[in-house]
């Protein structure tokens, strides 16, 4: 009685050894799962300010703040633009402990087109190259010491970038 | 397959500036193709530049930067003969790193 009683708690033992195995395995399965996703959160790329429609809804879920305007913000951008795919579009400040500069085209689908994180010791001075739909305006915004400045800017587009 | 990514990093008096030049296609999931089908969106979502082991430059993209990709940027420290990682990951989660040294 008593061995056969052994025998089956060691049965028992095993099987329960073998689901926590399982067990473990699937949860190892979901932590890899995963694993991109919270990688991408911990880099913060900003999904839902790419996705806001207006300049103004981009900068508020960027920044949660509103921007004031500055002539200390100087932003680069040609007149006319005939290519509306290749913008050439440069943003630079003389406003010390700059962290962040973003760039937005109002008139595109969605408004935010580029947000650079700018750690200590790099210089607040970007360019780059944009698309636009048609002729819009350009804003530049520039965070330093906790508040946002921007510039803007209208570029006429002849032909546009973002349709078809 | 060759890197995706060109850069120039060149370094004077006390500052280093790049230039990086990336080939990929940006697509914003607003153009239609030839048969007037959408093509979907494809683009960089993040470029870091690192050096020393810290980033220098973060860029968050959206579709609306331009195809092949340009930027130019500057920042203080970088000797001649050092390196400067660069990685950049998509939308669709493909990626690419190289490393360049400065000049």
């Amino acid at each position: 009685m008593t061995i056969s009683d052994n025998g089956f708690s060691a049965t028992r033992r095993l099987i329960l050894k073998g689901a926590a195995a399982v067990a473990l395995i699937g949860l190892g399965n979901i932590a890899l799962g995963f694993a991109p996703v919270f990688a991408a959160a911990n880099d913060k790329y900003p999904e839902d300010a790419f996705k806001a429609k207006s300049d103004a809804d981009a900068i508020k879920s960027l920044y949660g703040k509103t921007a004031e305007p500055s002539d200390k913000v100087k932003l680069d951008a040609p007149e006319i633009a005939e290519n509306g795919t290749v913008v050439p579009i440069s943003v630079s400040t003389t406003l010390a402990d700059v962290t962040s500069i973003s760039f937005l085209v109002s008139e595109n689908p969605n408004a935010l087109a580029a947000s650079y994180k700018i750690p200590a010791g790099t210089l607040p001075s970007v360019a780059n190259r944009l698309k636009m739909a048609k002729t819009s305006n350009v804003i530049a915004i520039v965070e330093a010491g906790g508040k946002l400045y921007s510039a803007t800017k209208e570029v006429k587009v002849t032909v546009g970038g973002c349709g078809g | 397959m060759a890197s995706t990514i060109r850069v120039r990093a060149t370094s004077s008096g006390d500052t280093t500036e790049v230039q990086a030049l990336i080939q990929h296609p940006m697509d914003s999931g607003f153009v239609k193709d030839a048969k007037g089908e959408t093509i979907p969106p494809h683009f960089i979502q993040e470029l870091t530049f690192e050096y020393d082991g810290k980033s220098v430059f973060v860029a968050d993209w959206g579709a609306a930067v331009s195809k092949d990709p340009y930027v130019k940027f500057s920042f203080k420290g970088g000797k001649k003969g050092d390196d400067l990682k660069i990685s950049w990951v998509d939308n669709k989660g493909a990626t690419d790193t190289t490393t360049a040294k400065i000049q």
